[in-house]
């Protein structure tokens, strides 16, 4: 019994001493290596944890902003009109939204190339033709396609709110070049995005405030919902299977006792 | 009927329509004898669960997999969206997409533990040192299968992380280029890599199978090992399969399929690259290629050798410095296979190997940091000892020389030196001897 003991607390020293270990080797890559901050702001979201779904009148807000500031230079093309039906619109809403862009379709019988309103069946319109024109629009940085990029990015919905919050003076000493900006989430600090909120800039029908922080908010609500729409179904479905795997282990334990109680 | 040659070892089935079979195909017989009542030692603790998760897993990659299939398509050009397309438009084809995305991971958990579990109770050790080879050679298809499933999807990660590993090859001598160049079906990673990928990707997993296949009916032949190492001699030490170990198999795999399921339904990317939700760009390189977290501990032994291995203070070099990274990656794989042969010790179980036990510990801690350090950037400094600049590649190379000496050294020496505690008559001596000093931290995995 004593052997037993000292091999235990031998096995707990291991154990701790891999802890302890572990530890000591993470002082993290990104502090090591890139110089400058990293500001990630952590923004309490409806659709955390494991019962977390999306605050609608917030995704709402966040399709507007999208639509009336980030879509002048980033596509979102994986997500159709048709999927607006998420954020609570109906039918002949999304027919309004999409019938707001011109697209080209064809070959028509004549076999033209035509321009045709959007249909829902349409998936979002860029505002480009193709990455070459986005650069040559955009100082030679292609704005990124927004439909992945909380998935796309460590930290997700809580990024791309600090991409759009972070811009700031640069420190002293640090030379920011033309058409470049000074943000404090960007790897590396520099981004070539403008600074596209600003206060007021989008108005709000709702009364809720018209200010940069609570824009950011919305349209990486939105953009999180572009990414996962499948989210609150997954959470949901999640709990029930959790739920069920939890009282099945729980029978199998009680039976499997009740096997094994006559054996030794 | 009655003529055959199996006809003497069967008994009749009292169900006519099994009979009926069972007379022209003794499959029955055979299940029953395999599964039903093959005797099996009855002090498995819970770490003997994990053969049977590691094939649930196996199956569930397999179903999953071919119903990726049908809606995944081979091509640089459309490869990226059509997997979007299963996660937005296919029926539940998020779900069926992280179930097989998280279900390598935990395939991998469970041939990993399953691993130390053959390490630790000397399973490997004669008569089952074939059982143990075709292990090594599962888990080396497997990370061949898991390797190629991860360029499928075509992202930033899948691409680069291709690159550099079949980059590899090119460290061998003379023929390295070639070799890459056949591999890729062109001058870089491209087109017909993918569509060759795809291919390997949906053979593979059914070449598993037949080796699984061979797993077994090894571990028929030489029965199961078990926590006390000490073989079953007579009916008092075993179990029949049947109910005891399907239940208890059952009663694991629930709770392990739980925890998979909280990744699946909770944090479905978790365990992967946030790098590889951007379509693969050869003209833009990522900050940090880093492979899947399971290869890590490997990643980081190949990026320990970064010096060439030859004869100190000369200028003759044997390995350069790529070619010794890769192998050591190998050799650290090949060590597991000959492990048999490097431990010699007659006693099987570490619980009667107190040395043994503390150098197996060490030797998962050291693997387990290897899987830190290579999830790090290489050379990336972490503390002033003095003026010396302390970084991860040093701890590598400390990690890595453990990792070798394990087997190569402390394995040999201790087959010669090591004595072992006093060790019961039998399973059934053990099973008593455990339950009259009832001691906690043993009890809990304990039947
Ligand atoms: C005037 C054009 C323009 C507008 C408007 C614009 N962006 Fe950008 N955005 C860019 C460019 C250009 C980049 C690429 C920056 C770089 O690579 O340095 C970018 C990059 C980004 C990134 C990625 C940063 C990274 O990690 O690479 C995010 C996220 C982003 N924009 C979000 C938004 C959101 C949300 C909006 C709307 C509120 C918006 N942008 C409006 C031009 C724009
Ligand atoms: C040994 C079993 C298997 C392992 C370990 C494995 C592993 C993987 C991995 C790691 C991925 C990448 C997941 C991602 O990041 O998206 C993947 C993708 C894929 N696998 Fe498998 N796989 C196995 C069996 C199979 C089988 C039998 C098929 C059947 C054809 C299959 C079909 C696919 C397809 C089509 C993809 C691409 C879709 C996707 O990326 O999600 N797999 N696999």
């Amino acid at each position: 019994m004593k052997k037993n003991m000292e091999k235990n607390s031998m096995f707990k020293k291991l154990v701790l001493t891999s802890a302890a270990l572990m530890a000591l080797s993470v002082p993290s890559a990104n502090a090591s290596e890139s110089k400058g901050v990293h500001e990630i702001v952590d923004v309490p979201f409806s659709f955390e944890g494991p019962l977390g779904t999306y605050d609608k009148a917030s995704l709402q807000r966040g399709l507007m902003v999208y639509r009336q500031v980030c879509s002048a230079c980033h596509s979102l093309k994986r997500v159709a009109y048709r999927n607006l039906e998420a954020l609570g619109y109906t039918p002949d809403q999304i027919k309004t939204i999409a019938g707001d862009v011109t697209v080209m379709d064809g070959p028509n019988d004549e076999g033209e190339m035509f321009e045709r309103p959007g249909r829902p069946s349409d998936r979002f319109k860029s505002p480009f033709a193709n990455d070459k024109a986005a650069a040559a629009g955009n100082g030679g940085a292609v704005p990124p396609d927004l439909s992945l990029i909380t998935k796309a990015r460590h930290n997700g919905a809580d990024y791309v709110y600090s991409i759009l919050t972070g811009y700031a003076e640069a420190p002293h000493g640090v030379v920011i070049a033309e058409g470049k900006h000074y943000n404090k989430a960007m790897d590396g600090n520099v981004i070539a995005m403008a600074p596209p909120l600003s206060d007021g800039a989008v108005s709000y029908e709702d009364g809720t405030p018209q200010i940069v922080s609570q824009y950011a908010k919305d349209v990486a609500t939105f953009l999180t919902w572009a990414a996962e729409p499948e989210l609150e179904h997954r959470k949901q479905m999640g709990v029930k299977v959790i739920l069920f795997l939890c009282v099945f282990a729980g029978i199998m334990y009680a039976v499997k006792r009740q096997i094994w109680k006559k054996v030794h | 009927m009655s003529a055959g040659p199996h006809a003497s070892q069967r008994t009749p089935f009292q169900n006519p329509v099994i009979e009926w079979v069972d007379q022209r195909l003794p499959i029955f017989t055979m299940v029953n004898k395999e599964y039903g009542v093959f005797p099996t030692p009855k002090n498995f603790n819970y770490f003997w669960n994990f053969g049977a998760i590691a094939m649930f897993m196996l199956v569930t990659m397999i179903v999953t997999g071919i119903t990726l299939a049908m809606h995944y398509a081979a091509n640089t050009g459309i490869a990226f969206d059509s997997v979007e397309r299963i996660m937005r438009d296919v029926n539940y084809g998020w779900l069926i997409r992280y179930i097989h995305m998280n279900g390598a991971s935990f395939f991998f958990i469970a041939v990993y533990i399953h691993i130390f579990r053959g390490m630790y109770y000397g399973s490997y050790k004669a008569p089952r040192e074939l059982l143990w080879i075709f292990g090594v050679v599962i888990f080396l298809l497997m990370m061949a299968t898991a390797f190629m499933g991860y360029v499928l999807p075509w992202g930033q990660m899948s691409f680069w992380g291709a690159t550099v590993i079949t980059n590899l090859f090119s460290a061998i001598p003379v023929v390295g280029t070639s070799i890459v160049e056949w591999l890729w079906g062109g001058f870089s990673v491209d087109n017909p890599t993918l569509n060759r990928f795809f291919a390997l990707h949906y053979l593979l997993p059914f070449v598993i199978v037949g080796v699984v296949f061979l797993h077994i009916w090894a571990l028929h032949v030489t029965g199961s090992n078990n926590p006390s190492g000490i073989e079953p001699k007579t009916e008092k030490d075993t179990l029949p399969f049947h109910p005891y170990y399907t239940m208890k198999d059952s009663f694991g795999l629930v709770v392990f399929v739980a925890i998979y399921a909280a990744f699946v339904f909770f944090m479905p990317n978790a365990l992967g690259h946030p790098d590889n939700y951007t379509p693969a760009n050869p003209m833009v390189t990522p900050a940090h290629i880093v492979p899947e977290w399971y290869f890590l501990p490997f990643y980081a032994i190949l990026r320990a050798i970064n010096f060439d291995i030859g004869i100190p203070f000369t200028d003759i070099v044997f390995f350069e410095a790529k070619l010794g990274g890769v192998l050591a990656m190998f050799g650290s794989i090949a060590m597991v296979l000959i492990m048999p042969w490097l431990d010699k010790h007659p006693v099987r179980s570490a619980r009667y190997r107190p040395k043994f036990r503390v150098a197996l510990l060490v030797f998962v801690v050291s693997v387990l940091a290897l899987g830190k350090i290579g999830g790090m950037p290489a050379d990336a400094p972490l503390a002033h000892i003095g003026s010396f600049l302390l970084t991860t590649t040093h701890i590598a190379q400390i990690l890595t020389l453990y990792y070798f000496a394990f087997f190569l050294v402390i394995l040999p020496y201790l087959s010669k030196r090591e004595r072992p505690l006093p060790m019961p008559e039998s399973i059934n001596d053990a099973v008593l001897q455990g339950q009259k000093s009832d001691q906690k931290s043993e009890k809990c995995c304990e039947a």
